[in-house]
């Protein structure tokens, strides 16, 4: 298969997740007994993307891309719980703002998501996320949803996710193993719409993940530590969210002791005719994963380094779609 | 906790796993009054609603709140257990009370059996989870020298003080000898908000809908059927919620609202020591949950989150009663064709609340002289659609 073949199939896994959440919000809003109210959906997604375009303009950059933001509002929909509006206003608007206010070398901090929530939680006292009000045909049809996501996309910054649930299933398993419970207590656990919404949307955020694919997993195995620690030993529901934001500062020493390459979001496209179009997910480049421990980039060519770096991309990118050296290798 | 165990008190008792050691102090037995208060306050209700007489004048509605008529029971499969350390040992009001902890299961369960604790097969294995995460035990069982001394004829309600962050309800071991699915109701009584599992799902108890009027006399079959019904469509794996509100006020209540004392009897401590006795209760929020569950869907224990939710929520059914006059003029006409539509919406309401038969409704609607059959179209009476 050549080069062009493959990259016509692939398209950015935003609108796939988009499409996944977004069904399922509007699943839960109508037929299920979801407690999301459609008035504070809206509210989430309208003030998310203000927020957006607001810091966008504010901090000069080129272009409005309403794709990431759409996924960290969707998924604040899903988990965040209020009785006021204002409060999910508030949430979504700190959710989006901290991606331009709370930054360290050139990338966020937080994954905005988890962010909000957090910070919701604790300044507001009127925000609390529901970890159980997922019944299991829905949660079935997520898991496949996401489990589809994984193969749709192939990104290399899936490690991240697999290493995760590695890891927190080993810490469930583990621990009913050493209590003597049987295997449907961890099994029943892992039956949770918002473990899901965790691992395959929130800390797979590539802008707030380790840069080395050694970093990742290391990061990953201690986000699993963290939330079996406030789980078991303090007793606290929403472990991860907790521990997810606690581990999110550690990043920046993650990077410092095994450094990768930063990942960036690519001004290029997966056809040559989308080239105008702008923004796409850089996973949409690799399909041959990326090098242990070297960074998505490090093992594409130098013709997607000049991307990132803007020097002549769309020379680079037709080169590469022309089956000429480069992502090819 | 309360219980409704009926049989020999000889034959009862009861195991629950505790996080922390408890002194005698934390120990108190409470007056049953205090529980079957809370029950008829938070318990699901009616109202009744008269029509009016559409030629004149508006007649006004009358509450009547109904009773469900049911007592507690928790837990009463987690009887036959005890330990291999006593920690402790009191004797409060009619029950004879062990703290114990111990170092292995199968220590805890020879020992529970040397002292003619029956043990159900399974129990060594979920005591020994327990016992590893360093969890006591606290055994009750019926003192029947101080129940006659002190005359109760049935087993008043066991209060446990302590501080734990843990904010679960052990309920694997009443899963492992139990006869059938078990019923649970839990009343939690918290500062904040609404109380909700966060391991499984919590789902409101349907509610507002209009039902036929003769379930007022038969509101405690209703409200079982009705459960029943909803457990069996949740394939109970849910957890429902049958009460939320703010105890500062209810209007209207299904019973008086509890007193100051009344609250601080059932352990609410927050409650500020200048507020007027007579007044409702502020900073009090009361969730009752209601669950019926077995080993195969509730594998592991409940696990409890206080929310902000201070949305106020009861299971409330509307009687709608139909005015009966015999006057007559074009909008009693309309009326009464209207009432008939009505009644047939209340039968199919209620059928499917309860799962009861439709026919068997409709039947019961007639023979009180509603007359919702009456409308129906000959297909459907010869097939019984």
């Amino acid at each position: 298969m050549t080069t062009r073949a493959r990259l016509g199939h692939v398209r950015d896994p935003r609108d796939y997740q988009i499409t996944v959440l977004a069904s399922l919000l509007v699943y839960g809003i109508l037929w299920l007994d979801f407690e999301v109210q459609a008035a504070h959906a809206l509210g989430i997604l309208v003030t998310a993307q203000l927020t957006q375009y607001v810091c966008t303009r504010l901090s000069g950059l080129p272009r409005f891309d309403p794709r990431s933001v759409l996924i960290s509002s969707l998924s604040l929909c899903l988990l965040l719980r209020t009785n006021f509006i204002a409060v999910a206003v508030f949430t979504a608007g700190i959710t989006i703002a901290s991606k331009f206010l709370i930054r360290w070398n050139g990338k966020h901090l937080f994954n905005p998501t988890n962010f909000g929530l957090v910070v919701g939680i604790l300044l507001t006292a009127e925000a609390w996320v529901s970890p159980g009000q997922w019944g299991s045909s829905l949660y079935l049809g997520f898991l496949f949803a996401c489990l589809g996501g994984l193969v749709v996309n192939r990104s290399s910054r899936s490690d991240v996710t697999y290493a995760f649930l590695c890891f927190y299933l080993a810490i469930l398993f583990g621990r009913s193993i050493w209590l003597g419970e049987p295997m449907s207590i961890p099994l029943h656990r892992l039956q949770s719409g918002a473990l899901l919404l965790f691992a395959f949307f929130m800390i797979s955020d590539p802008k707030t993940t380790p840069d080395s694919r050694a970093g990742r997993i290391l990061f990953a195995s201690l986000v699993a530590l963290g939330a079996g620690f406030v789980q078991f030993l303090l007793f606290r529901t929403n472990g991860l969210l907790w521990s997810l934001a606690l581990c999110a500062m550690f990043v920046p020493i993650i990077d410092r002791l095994l450094p990768g390459t930063q990942y960036q979001w690519q001004r290029a496209a997966t056809t040559p005719g989308a080239l105008s179009k702008g923004v796409t997910h850089e996973t949409a480049f690799d399909l041959r994963g990326s090098r242990p421990g070297g960074g998505i980039l490090a093992g594409i060519g130098e013709s997607l380094l000049r991307i990132l770096r803007g020097q002549g991309g769309r020379q680079a990118v037709q080169q590469s779609l022309s089956g000429g050296s480069g992502p090819t290798r | 906790m309360a219980n409704d165990f009926r049989g020999d008190p000889q034959e009862f008792a009861v195991v629950i796993p505790v996080p922390t050691f408890i002194e005698r102090g934390q120990i108190h037995v409470a007056d049953k009054a205090l529980i079957d208060h809370l029950d008829a306050y938070s318990a699901p209700r009616l109202v009744e609603y008269f029509d009016e007489n559409p030629c004149f004048y508006r007649a006004y509605a009358e509450e009547a709140p109904a009773s469900a008529g049911r007592k507690l029971r928790s837990d009463n499969a987690a009887t036959r257990a005890l330990g291999v350390t006593i920690e402790a040992q009191y004797t409060v009001g009619e029950y004879d009370i062990l703290i114990l902890s111990a170092e292995q299961s199968n220590g805890l369960e020879t020992w529970l059996k040397e002292n003619g604790y029956k043990i159900p097969s399974g129990a060594s294995r979920v005591l020994a989870s327990y016992i590893k995460q360093n969890m006591k035990f606290f055994v009750a069982k019926v003192n029947l020298v101080e129940q006659s001394r002190l005359g109760f004829n049935y087993l008043r309600p066991l209060q446990v003080a302590f501080e734990s962050p843990k904010f679960m309800l052990p309920i694997r071991l009443g899963t492992v000898n139990a006869d059938g699915p078990q019923e649970l109701f839990v009343y939690a009584l918290t500062r904040n908000g609404r109380v909700e599992t966060t391991n499984y799902r919590t789902v409101q108890l349907p509610t507002g809908m209009e039902i036929p009027v003769f379930v007022k006399n038969e509101f405690g079959d209703f409200y079982r059927s009705m459960f029943s019904e909803q457990v069996r469509r949740h394939s109970m794996s849910t957890v429902f919620l049958e009460y939320a509100w703010d105890m500062a006020w209810c209007d209207p209540c299904a019973a008086d609202p509890l007193s100051y004392d009344e609250l601080r009897e059932l352990g609410v401590f927050w409650l500020d020591e200048g507020q007027s006795r007579g007044t409702p209760a502020q900073q009090v929020f009361v969730t009752r949950l209601h669950v019926r569950y077995d080993g195969e869907r509730f594998p592991e224990d409940l696990v409890f989150q206080e929310t902000a939710d201070r949305t106020n929520f009861q299971g409330r059914y509307v009687l709608r009663h139909a005015w009966t006059g015999n006057d007559d003029c074009p909008v009693a006409r309309e009326y009464r064709r209207n009432v008939r539509t009505r009644q047939e919406g209340e039968a199919q309401a209620l059928a499917s609340l309860t799962g009861w038969d439709i026919e068997d409704i409709r039947q019961k609607m007639d023979l009180q002289g509603d007359g919702a059959g009456g409308d129906r179209s000959w297909w459907e009476r010869l097939w019984q659609n």
